[in-house]
């Protein structure tokens, strides 16, 4: 624990030199950030056009769906921001960069993390925060600290678990390098599936990405609760509320495939 | 320091065969059961053409690779199983490969490491300067390193290696594509580091001048097999090689006869120079000086020492040593010893 935290600590003063290095070039620091936020806006603007067309979506209303959109989007990009520059992962591996973090007098996966951190990645933050503020602002929920706490919690687990999905899913690059566009259909698409509430997709599709990606967990699930609705697909409550333990559970998973992943990259794995 | 016994690594490679998509897989071993031992102090050059196991020998020995067999220990631990408490003790510097941040200033890349590293700022700012002055990083230390030149870059790479007191420096090509000036400070700090501070050096290189300058040791490995491992001078004797005095007479004299352990005479100047090949293990230069003086006075002696390029052409040419431990530092006699 306490090596957890000395290499939190040095994990910070990596991400805060580059984060100086970033705000040296001001203007295209601030163009870069609101190319992020345009991204995010692109699949709002997806769920605004279909709402012009149909009254509900999977049975669900524009708020509710804008709630799930901005929640899915708060934790992909709070996860984007921490893990995000993980997708260097094969070039640090082509190019033999890895050797030097295995150099280091500390963890590989922090290093990583750390090596290419883009405070641009923020754009996407802001966007999904906006959202989620109108979206809160102006409905007629009724707070109680449980609501509120669910509120904080959520984006954190839904951070955990996105950042788990890209670690195990990068990891994929140290057995097969070019492997980056297979790590994107459940990191990017997985952002795509949790930003609606899983009643619009079917069959195997639902069941890949709601449970084994445990995007379900990541905002639909928590907007239920949120919003006091049961899961029209019959999941029983305490199931709606276990994303703290599904995200803790991701991480272990991530991290033991990680482990492996670099065990494997140094030789006796093979 | 460093005690490496029957290390071998293995690689696992597929490749196409001939025919449709069918793919064979390999086994190539890139480093053959290696034994060797390195104590504290020592500088010690490890040399060997491409592909002969050099840099998978040096990432077992740093614990970036996992060794197939056999056993390494450095500064007592097991690299691959104690990667990080081994990266605090030993810094390693790769001649194609920066540690530095490219789009940070020298500087802050130091500052880093300094976190990295944990190491205590007045140590730190002690060992900072200590380089800053040695190398002469002061006109670069504030610009970013991608716009480093290679030899400052170089001074830079080296000195990020030392900042956290490192018992055992490893070096993979350090002088790789740097002018004879660079090479030349690089080779000096080195040497001193090795005496003065009595910091460990392994060092992997092509240029066999770095050998020459700084390793009191060589380590000559091919195919991934030790072929040779001794003090230079040694190798030099045990590889058969001659050695030349040259001398040079009060008056022309005809070429000289009758010495023993000389091998091939050639003259200069009618005679007033002359070159005396000789076999090192059949005379010494001393005695030779006095046969000489017999026939004919001397104005002026000089002995001239085999080019190491020469002797490590010698080692590769004649294969890996049948003696039942190649490569042992301690048993000198099956060491090169023809069969």
């Amino acid at each position: 624990m306490a090596d957890a935290v000395t290499s939190f600590g040095t994990y910070r003063h990596l991400v805060a030199a580059q984060v100086r290095g970033q705000l040296s070039y001001r203007s295209s620091f601030v163009l870069n950030c609101f190319g992020q936020m345009l991204a995010q806006c692109t699949d709002l603007v997806v769920i605004l056009v279909l709402f012009s067309r149909v009254a509900s979506l999977g049975g669900f209303g524009v708020r509710d769906v804008l709630l799930i959109y901005s929640l899915a989007g708060l934790s992909f990009g709070l996860a984007d921001l921490v893990v995000g520059s993980i997708d260097q992962l094969p070039t640090f591996i082509r190019t033999g960069e890895f050797d030097v973090v295995l150099l280091r007098p500390l963890g590989t996966l922090a290093q990583l993390a750390a090596s290419d951190f883009q405070l641009r990645r923020l754009g996407r933050v802001i966007t999904a925060l906006g959202v989620l503020g109108y979206v809160l602002s102006t409905s007629d929920l009724d707070w109680t600290v449980a609501r509120v706490a669910l509120l904080v919690v959520t984006p954190l687990a839904g951070m955990v678990i996105f950042s788990s999905i890209f670690v195990a899913a990068s990891s994929v690059c140290f057995w097969f390098i070019d492997s980056r566009e297979l790590a994107n259909t459940v990191t990017y698409g997985g952002s795509y599936f949790t930003s609606y509430p899983i009643t619009v997709f079917t069959g195997w599709l639902r069941t890949f990405l709601a449970y084994v990606v445990p995007g379900a967990f990541v905002a639909y699930y928590p907007a239920l609760v949120l919003i006091g609705r049961a899961d029209p697909l019959g999941a029983p409550t305490w199931l709606c509320s276990v994303s703290p333990v599904v995200a803790l559970l991701s991480a272990l998973g991530a991290a033991t495939v990680w482990r492996r992943a670099v065990r494997h990259y140094r030789g006796t794995g093979s | 320091m460093i005690e490496a016994t029957e290390l071998s690594r293995s690689f696992r490679v597929t490749r196409k065969s001939g025919r449709r998509l069918r793919r064979i897989r390999e086994e190539v071993v890139a480093v053959r059961s290696v034994s060797f031992t390195v104590e504290a102090g020592e500088a010690v050059g490890y040399i060997g053409p491409n592909g002969a196991g050099k840099s998978t020998t040096i990432k077992m020995l740093t614990g970036i690779l996992v060794p197939t067999s056999g056993r390494v220990r450095v500064c007592g631990l097991d690299p691959s199983r104690q990667r990080i408490d081994l990266a605090r003790r030993i810094g390693v510097v790769f001649g194609q490969r920066s540690q530095l941040w490219w789009d940070l200033p020298l500087a802050e890349s130091f500052q880093l490491l300094r976190h990295i590293y944990r190491t205590p700022p007045s140590d730190h700012a002690e060992r900072l300067e200590e380089c800053t002055e040695l190398l002469g990083l002061k006109g670069f230390l504030t610009t970013p390193v991608r716009q480093l030149s290679l030899g400052q870059r170089m001074r830079g790479e080296v000195t990020a290696a030392l900042l956290h007191a490192p018992e055992l420096l490893v070096l993979d090509e350090p002088t790789i594509g740097l002018d004879l000036e660079s090479k030349q400070r690089l080779r000096e700090f080195l040497a001193e580091l090795n005496t003065r501070r009595r910091t460990t050096l392994v060092l992997t290189t092509h240029a066999l001048d770095d050998i020459e300058r700084l390793c009191r040791r060589m380590l000559v490995i091919d195919r991934g097999r030790v072929l040779a491992d001794g003090p230079l001078e040694r190798l030099r004797v045990e590889v058969g090689l001659e050695r030349t005095l040259v001398v040079d007479l009060e008056r022309p004299t005809a070429p000289l006869r009758g010495l023993a352990g000389v091998v091939e005479v050639r003259t200069e100047t009618d005679g007033r120079r002359q070159r005396l090949s000789f076999q090192a293990d059949r005379t010494t230069a001393a005695a030779l000086i006095t046969a000489v003086a017999r026939q004919a006075p001397i104005h002026d002696v000089s002995v001239v020492e085999p080019e190491i390029d020469d002797v490590v052409r010698r080692l590769y040419a004649r294969g890996p040593t049948t003696a039942e431990h190649p490569g042992r530092f301690d048993a000198p006699n099956d060491v090169l010893r023809a069969p």
